[in-house]
């Protein structure tokens, strides 16, 4: 690592490239968390548990990496547990309620879609951290988005309810995708730096792999809106002071304690 | 995780089909030798019966056993620990899918075990109706609860029943890490603050009784305990399993630095075994029959999971419809 | 009875690692192949236990009949002769 990284304002923006990718991880991770135990079958509650297990191991391979590029002692705790809302840098979609389960297995695939979108890039990166923790991330966002996608497609294409509810979903979490794909200073660095791609290049893997689902599906995209969510920028929507609070409250109830 | 009120009555209360006598000998002798029973073997009735409640509450007690567990999830304490507890309540819903699938080739269905389930015919184990309070009862449901499940468990994996034995050999395979996580837990706690120290003796003050309570009812109370030996359903008695489980426990918690909240436990050095105080059956029963301290939200997120996938099933369904019919046109 | 709801029972079958046989790991319930094949996946190899598997919808499978398992298998008893350990063979050769 020590060969890639950059000083001072530099490193900073390096650590915030970074730790936007993780904590889009953590924070869907910990939203799908909500669905153990509470799944529409037992077969599915495991299925989507992997999932969550996936993010969270994710998130805490980021989280340590972006710990170290600040080098300020701040481990993957430290990161998840201590930090206040503003200093999340997710985007704003994966931190909405999870919803009924078309909205989160649809949200859950529009995450996966840019993930997947990310992880080819950063192979090259010039981090060879991210770049390795982006080979073994590939392989669990890949079956995400296969798995995802057979159920957007069963309720899409199911029942006159499921459809009703898939898109309903879509409608509601489409105009949080936008933001995924909308560049700021940090991805310049990024790309200055050769550490990663800006986001609005994976745009169009996004749409290759996503919209034949969204058709297979037979739903409907609606149409562009001037909404933009601003999760990346650590402005965030009402519902995640309240999933931090809960995340955080043991952590923060016991300073210094080790668990 | 999982059970022993297996022995709990079912209270349907018809009695038994008739059997031919003759063949049901020679299933009284195969079983007295030690031989294992297929799925498909004639079987006695009330052999076929007692599985299938006892198969099927112990597979509801994994499922119900999710949801203690799962309250903490969001507030895990470290991104480690969240990991971990995921792992484990996922491996809890698997337990509960192999031993339904294990019921399943008794010829009952799925859907009918858990219709028993949310309507409280059939019972789960009653130690699942106690509330997780503090992070520390995470880590007592894996030393205690999970250590009473495995002294359980064990026996079972020779059960005379094939398929319930194969699936325990799995669940106990898995199991083994979910009482070390927990002891683990725990033992971190000790060595951290005080408030986690006294977080963690709480714990094992509130959950130590319910979990001898998990043994179920002394040998001389237990009703279905007789039959369910002499066919090798059940190895152990709940008495000995009890014992075998309080004298291994008091060393772990020796080692641990808690103290248990029974004035009476106490080695005997003439038994060989550790003596403990009276167990409140009252309490047991109360909680066995739904009124134990969270009966009614356990099976209420139960019912409620199951609802709210029901247009998910459907959907599922009608989907695999569309696509055989769209096969079955595009061929013709 | 809502058993006509029911997903179809799905027999699944896990390759350990490859040059070994696929062996009956258990079953899961799925609206059909491909989902059955992920719920395989994710309900009897989260501990790295396969490299393949198979699913068969469970009524596809012909059984024996247990109830004929003596007609069905008692006469292979005494072809001893089909097993190697039946030819006793001089000392030099018997590793043969």
């Amino acid at each position: 690592m020590t060969s890639t990284q950059p000083a001072g304002a530099l490193c900073a923006d390096h650590m915030r490239y970074v730790l936007r990718i993780a904590d889009g991880s953590l924070i869907l991770g910990q939203r799908l968390g909500e669905w153990c135990g509470h799944g529409p079958v037992l077969e599915e509650d495991i299925a989507l548990t992997n999932v969550a297990l996936d993010l969270i191991g994710q998130a805490r391979l980021l989280l340590t990496h972006a710990g170290r590029l600040e080098d300020r002692g701040r481990d993957e705790d430290a990161l998840a547990f201590l930090r206040d809302e503003s200093e999340f840098l997710n985007p704003t979609l994966v931190e909405l309620p999870n919803g009924d389960f078309a909205q989160s297995c649809l949200r859950t695939l529009f995450y996966a879609g840019w993930q997947q979108a990310l992880w080819t890039p950063l192979l090259q990166s010039r981090d060879a951290e991210l770049a390795a923790i982006a080979e073994k991330s590939r392989k669990e966002t890949r079956y995400h988005c296969e798995h995802l996608s057979e159920w957007v497609v069963r309720l899409g294409d199911g029942t006159d309810e499921s459809h009703a509810r898939m898109q309903s979903a879509l409608n509601y979490l489409y105009p949080y995708v936008t933001e995924l794909f909308v560049p700021d200073e940090i991805d310049g660095a990024a790309v200055a730096a050769g550490i990663g791609p800006a986001v609005d290049t994976l745009r169009a893997a996004w749409d290759a792999a996503l919209l034949p689902v969204l058709a297979e599906a037979t739903l409907e995209l609606p149409g562009a809106t001037p909404f933009r969510s601003t999760g990346r920028q650590g402005r965030h929507s009402e519902f995640m002071g309240f999933l931090l609070a809960e995340m955080q409250s043991l952590a923060r109830a016991h300073p210094g304690a080790t668990w | 995780m999982y059970t022993q009120a297996m022995d709990i009555p079912h209270g349907d209360g018809k009695p038994a089909a008739v059997d031919d006598p003759a063949r049901a000998a020679a299933f009284d002798e195969r079983a007295a030798r030690g031989e294992f029973v297929e799925a498909k073997d004639w079987m006695p009735e009330a052999y076929r019966k007692t599985l299938i409640r006892q198969i099927s509450q112990h597979a509801h007690s994994e499922v119900v056993g999710m949801l203690p567990e799962g309250n903490w999830i969001s507030r895990a304490p470290s991104l480690k620990r969240k990991a971990i507890l995921l792992a484990k309540i996922q491996d809890e819903g698997g337990h509960g899918l192999y031993l339904y699938a294990a019921a399943e080739t008794l010829g009952v269905s799925r859907d009918d075990l858990i219709d028993a389930l949310h309507s409280g015919k059939a019972k789960y184990s009653s130690i699942f109706n106690y509330p997780t309070l503090t992070w520390a009862d995470i880590g007592v449901i894996g030393w205690l609860v999970d250590g009473a499940a495995i002294m359980n468990q064990v026996p079972l994996c020779r059960c005379s029943y094939g398929p319930y034995a194969r699936a325990m050999i799995r669940i106990c395979k898995e199991e083994s890490f979910h009482q070390r996580q927990g002891f683990d837990a725990l033992h971190t706690m000790m060595q951290g603050t005080d408030a986690q120290r006294a977080m963690v003796q709480d714990a094992v003050n509130r959950w130590w009784w319910p979990v001898l309570m998990m043994f179920g009812p002394h040998d001389k109370d237990s009703q279905h305990s007789e039959t369910s030996m002499k066919w090798g359903i059940k190895r152990i008695s709940n008495d000995e399993l009890r014992q075998q489980f309080v004298d291994a426990t008091v060393e772990q918690g020796k080692v641990l630095g808690v103290t248990f909240p029974d004035p009476d436990l106490r080695w005997n050095e003439a038994r060989g075994h550790h003596d403990f105080g009276t167990i409140d059956w009252s309490e047991f029963w109360n909680v066995v029959n739904g009124h134990g301290p969270c009966n009614r939200e356990r099976l209420a997120a139960r019912v409620g999971a199951w609802e709210d996938g029901a247009w998910v099933r459907e959907a599922a369904l009608a989907h695999a419809r569309k696509r055989a019919a769209r096969a079955q046109s595009a061929a013709a | 009875m809502n058993n006509r709801n029911e997903w179809p029972l799905w027999e699944v079958f896990v390759r350990s690692r490859n040059g070994l046989d696929h062996k009956h790991a258990g079953s899961v319930h799925a609206p059909d192949a491909t989902l059955a094949l992920q719920m395989a996946r994710d309900v009897y190899t989260r501990r790295q236990e396969g490299v393949s598997i198979w699913v068969v919808p469970s009524d596809q499978i012909t059984a024996s009949d247990p109830g004929d398992k003596a007609a069905f298998f008692d006469p292979m008893e005494d072809k001893v002769y089909r097993h190697p350990t039946f030819y006793e063979l001089p000392e030099e050769v018997n590793h043969m």
